[in-house]
Parts: structure tokens; C-alpha cells; sequence
């Protein structure tokens, strides 16, 4: 295993640790749980407090995110498990100014679980909790089960929006609405060329191939939809729009944010290859990009592939994704200026 | 009616800790060949910290698994922490502090227990999961209750019942958890968790056997 690290069962504290220092100016580890990243200036009085958290090795998610008019505290779990109960419920109540908070995250067993039992820890403190629950991933369950499906990189986006309405103002039901609405209209697929490791474990779980690709794969090596022989780039677009825009279903005059990340071992030129035929792709449908991220968004470990993200938008969704932000993993001045 | 006391109980919540410790290698094998292999670190690691809060003190049967329960959610992320820690609370709450439990509180006790697991998932016998243990095991207790058995005869049968609903899951295609994913892989391997219910319980029967007393 030829990695960076040094003892394996520390690597996630080891990488918080570096993580707060290099961004000191931004954000801090809660004082008395060290597994739970807050935004400098968190709470801010009368604002809705919105937390996220997930398994670590998914970076800069969901560190990256604990920003101005973004994410406000994030719970940290080991690499690829949900992040403790008590975890969660440190980071609802570090960032909550009495307006509730809204814990925006995405759909795994274990999350739900640990979410569920930390709304009942600050429930005896009377702090207001609401969530939505991430499940953009199309190839996971059927569009008849949209809630069997896992959340992917649209987390992103059902952040920056639910971060911008709570900057705004607005109270908690107008912020889990802007979130839910941002999900529901989010729509993702996954390419995997290549298998991960965690290096507590040594070895990849779950084999890819030389020469093959998964079509679907989820963010833990989650098994697709099917195996192919490796495709070109091109190709590959081709499949995911394929897959992507029927399932909303995307049309003919919608504008949409398209958001492609890598997987954390994809060259960063071969994601705007792809994006390239994307953008051709949609603009063939008449579907226009309003705004495009291409780039490591949201990565599982060392795994060669890609995420392609597409939302749909209406005025309030545009208006909240333009606005300015700032975090590692998302920087944005609002649009014109 | 026989039974036993709560006060002072703790010993059978430390042999319970006892035992997933010294499984830990074994459940994480277990784990490893259709999940990504923490179960036995992941368990042992909660378990131990509470063995280590228990040490030399006096708690009751219920205190003891109350504390398990709290430290297994605060430290144990993932999907196990917040099951085994919810099911040891309401399990703790379902004896409460009762100084003596007997057969009807024992079957409501693992009434509780599946009540937890439910509160916070949607596995139900046949997923492949610690539930194949536990209903099992709980419905086997009842039986024996309502049949007139005395608590050590519906021991044995909850024991019976633990260790067939495990073995069932060798068998079973996952369909929740990290597991459900291989499918069709998944089968011919026996469930982490249900291997880890079926030693809690029946480690805990073992415990309780020679403190069982007429009262």
C-alpha cells in the first residue's frame, strides 16, 4: 500500500489535526470533541445553524464545506463510517443561536441512525432539529424507491443552498425547504475505474478490473449498474447524461448547475474532457449551464473515477446558489461582481 | 417466583463485555469477508471503555447496561454504536430500578430491546441482521414464559433460539447494511451482528443462571 500516512487507526485524527491548523483563519475543532469542525464566528445569533458530517476519506468533503454562508459545523466519522451520535449532537448544539439547525446530510444507514439518536440528545436542551436526508444517487434504487437512494456529490449543492437561505435570514421550515428542494432536484451517477483502499484495512474491498469501468458505483465502491469494457471520456458523458436526465426528468429549456467531481485519483484535465462533451451534450437538448464546478468536490480516497451532478433550478434555487461563499472546498463571489 | 437481583448486577453486564472483547478478532473476520471488516475492533473498543468505567464498582444490572448503552452511542459511530448503545438503554430503562427481575420483566426487557433496534432502522427477520438473533431469541423467551417454563428452561430456550436465528443468516441473502450491496455474494457467510447478538445473549443467560433465585 503505497500511501501517506503513519499509523493507520489515527490517520483521521491525524488529518483533522493538520486540517484545523492550515485553516485557522476559517475554522476551529470544537473545544472537548475533537471530532467535530466549526466555522470561526459559529453561532451567529438569529441564524439557523446548519451541520453536516459523514465518514472521513470523502475530502474536502465534508470539511471543506464549514464556511461563510455554507456549512456552519461538520461531524467527523472514521474513514467511510458515520461519525458518532454524541458527534452530531456537539455540532448541532455548537452552532445553534436559538433559531434551531438544520442537519443537512445524506442517505446511509448509519447516518440516519446517528443523526436520529443525537436529535433525541439536544431534544432535552429544547434545540428546534430538522433534517433532509440527501438521495441524488440515480443508480442506487429505482426512481419507485427514490428513498433507498444513497446521497452523492448533490449533498454539495443541498449545502450551498441551504447555507444560503439560512444567510439570508430565513427560519428553519424555509430553510429545510430551500435544502429539500435543492436535493429533490438533483440528480447524480458515478464512474469507477478503479478500487480504493482504506489503510486501516490494507486492501481494497471490492475489485475493478484493468481495462473494465463500473457504471454507478457509489461513493464506498458500492456496486453499480453494470461492469463495461472501459469507455472513452466522451463516451462515458454520453452514458451519464443518458442515465442523469431522464430520471427527473431534465427538459428543453431548463437551466441547470452541473457539478462533475473527481474521485480523488482522476487527473483534474480529464474531468473538463469530459465536461467538454457535457456541456455539448445539454446544449443539444437545449438544456443551458447556468453555473458549472468542475473539479474535487467530493472524492472516496485514492478511486479513479468520476461524479456527474445535475440540478435543476428556479428563481430561488439561482439566486441562492449564486451567492457569495467561502470554504476550502467552495469559494464563490456572487455572480456579475 | 425465581429471578434475580438487579442491585449489584453489574458482574453480568461485565461478562457480556467480557466476551465481545475477547471476540474481537473473530467478529472482525466474520465482518471482514462481506462488510468492511471494524465490527470486532468497533465493538471491542466501546465495550472495553465501559469495562474499564465499571471496574471495581457496585452498579446494578440496569446502571451497568445503561452505561454501556450511553458510551456505545457517544464513541461508537458507524451503525453499531447507535443500536447496541439505543438497544443497552432501553433495556436499562425496561429494568430501570426494579430490584428484582423475573420472567415478565426479563421477556418486556427484550421486548425493549427489539423496540430500539426498530426505533432507529427498518430490519426485521430475514434481512440478514442481529434482528435474526434477537426476535428470535426474545419470542422464544415469551413462549417458554407464557408456557409455564421457569426463568432457567426459558433461558435455554432463548439460548436455542439465539443461536439458530445466527446460523440462519449463513444462509441469507443481506438486505440492509454495507452488505446488502454484494447481493447474492453475500450469502454463505454468517451476519456480524447477528453473531455478536447471539454472544451478548447468551453470554448474559450464562451470567444470570447462578444468581437465580426463588423469591
Amino acid at each position: 500500500m503505497q500511501r501517506i500516512i503513519n499509523n493507520p487507526d489515527e490517520l483521521v485524527e491525524d488529518t483533522v489535526k493538520g486540517w484545523a491548523k492550515a485553516h485557522k483563519d476559517h475554522v476551529h475543532l470544537l473545544d472537548g470533541n475533537a471530532r467535530v469542525l466549526v466555522a470561526n464566528g459559529a453561532p451567529k445569533p438569529g441564524k439557523v445553524g446548519i451541520v453536516t458530517g459523514g465518514g472521513s476519506g470523502h475530502e474536502p468533503a465534508f470539511l471543506g464545506y464549514v464556511g461563510r454562508n455554507l456549512v456552519d459545523a461538520v461531524a467527523i466519522g472514521e474513514i467511510f463510517s458515520s461519525p458518532t451520535a454524541k458527534a452530531f449532537a456537539d455540532a448541532i448544539k455548537a452552532c445553534n443561536a436559538g433559531a434551531g439547525v438544520a442537519v443537512l446530510y445524506g442517505n446511509y444507514a448509519g447516518d440516519n441512525m446517528n443523526v436520529k439518536m443525537a436529535a433525541k440528545m439536544v431534544d432535552r436542551e429544547g434545540i428546534a432539529v430538522k433534517t433532509v436526508v440527501a438521495n441524488d444517487d440515480v443508480p442506487s434504487a429505482p426512481a419507485s424507491e427514490r428513498d433507498k437512494r444513497r446521497g452523492v456529490a448533490g449533498e454539495i449543492l443541498m449545502w450551498k443552498v441551504g447555507g444560503a437561505k439560512a444567510a439570508t435570514g430565513a427560519d428553519l421550515d424555509a430553510v429545510i425547504a430551500a435544502a429539500q428542494k435543492a436535493i429533490d432536484n438533483c440528480r447524480s451517477i458515478g464512474i469507477g475505474l478503479t478500487p480504493c483502499t482504506i489503510p486501516a484495512v490494507g486492501h481494497a474491498n471490492f475489485a475493478i478490473e484493468p481495462g473494465k469501468m463500473e457504471l454507478g458505483i457509489g461513493h464506498h465502491g458500492e456496486p453499480g449498474i453494470e461492469v463495461t469494457d472501459l469507455k472513452t471520456a466522451d463516451e462515458m458523458a454520453q452514458v451519464m447524461v443518458d442515465t442523469v436526465l431522464p430520471d427527473l426528468p431534465f427538459a428543453a429549456g431548463d437551466e441547470v448547475v452541473v457539478l462533475l467531481s473527481g474521485l480523488g485519483a482522476t487527473p483534474i484535465n480529464e474531468l473538463f474532457v469530459v465536461y467538454n462533451k457535457v456541456d455539448e451534450l445539454l446544449a443539444e437538448k437545449g438544456i443551458s449551464i447556468y453555473r458549472p464546478y468542475v473539479g474535487n468536490y467530493f472524492t472516496s480516497l485514492e478511486m479513479m473515477g468520476l461524479t456527474l451532478t445535475v440540478m435543476k433550478l428556479d428563481d430561488e434555487l439561482k439566486a441562492l446558489i449564486d451567492m457569495d461563499c467561502d470554504a476550502y472546498g467552495f469559494r464563490q463571489f456572487a455572480k456579475g461582481s | 417466583m425465581q429471578g434475580f437481583a438487579n442491585t449489584g448486577g453489574q458482574g453480568i453486564v461485565q461478562a457480556v463485555i467480557d466476551v465481545i472483547v475477547a471476540n474481537r478478532d473473530y467478529l472482525s473476520e466474520i465482518d471482514g469477508q462481506i462488510g468492511d471488516g471494524d465490527h470486532g475492533i468497533n465493538m471491542a473498543k466501546g465495550f472495553a471503555m465501559v469495562g474499564k468505567q465499571l471496574a471495581g464498582g457496585s452498579a446494578s444490572y440496569a446502571e451497568a447496561m445503561d452505561t454501556l448503552g450511553f458510551v456505545l452511542v457517544s464513541e461508537i459511530g458507524g451503525s453499531m454504536g447507535p443500536l447496541y448503545g439505543n438497544m443497552f438503554m432501553d433495556m436499562a430503562a425496561a429494568v430501570g430500578d426494579a430490584d428484582w427481575v423475573d420472567t415478565e420483566r426479563y421477556r418486556d426487557m427484550l421486548a425493549a430491546a427489539i423496540g430500539a433496534i426498530q426505533a432507529l432502522g427498518t430490519a426485521k427477520p430475514g434481512d440478514k441482521t442481529l434482528m435474526d438473533t434477537l426476535v428470535p431469541a426474545a419470542e422464544a423467551f415469551a413462549a417458554a414464559v407464557s408456557g409455564g417454563a421457569g426463568f432457567a428452561e426459558a433461558l435455554d430456550a432463548l439460548d436455542r433460539a439465539a443461536e439458530a436465528g445466527r446460523d440462519s443468516t449463513k444462509d441469507m441473502v443481506a438486505k440492509i447494511g454495507r452488505a446488502a450491496r454484494l447481493g447474492e455474494r453475500s450469502r454463505g457467510v454468517l451476519d456480524a451482528g447477528a453473531t455478536s447478538c447471539c454472544l451478548i445473549l447468551t453470554t448474559m443467560s450464562a451470567a444470570i443462571r447462578p444468581r437465580l433465585e426463588e423469591r
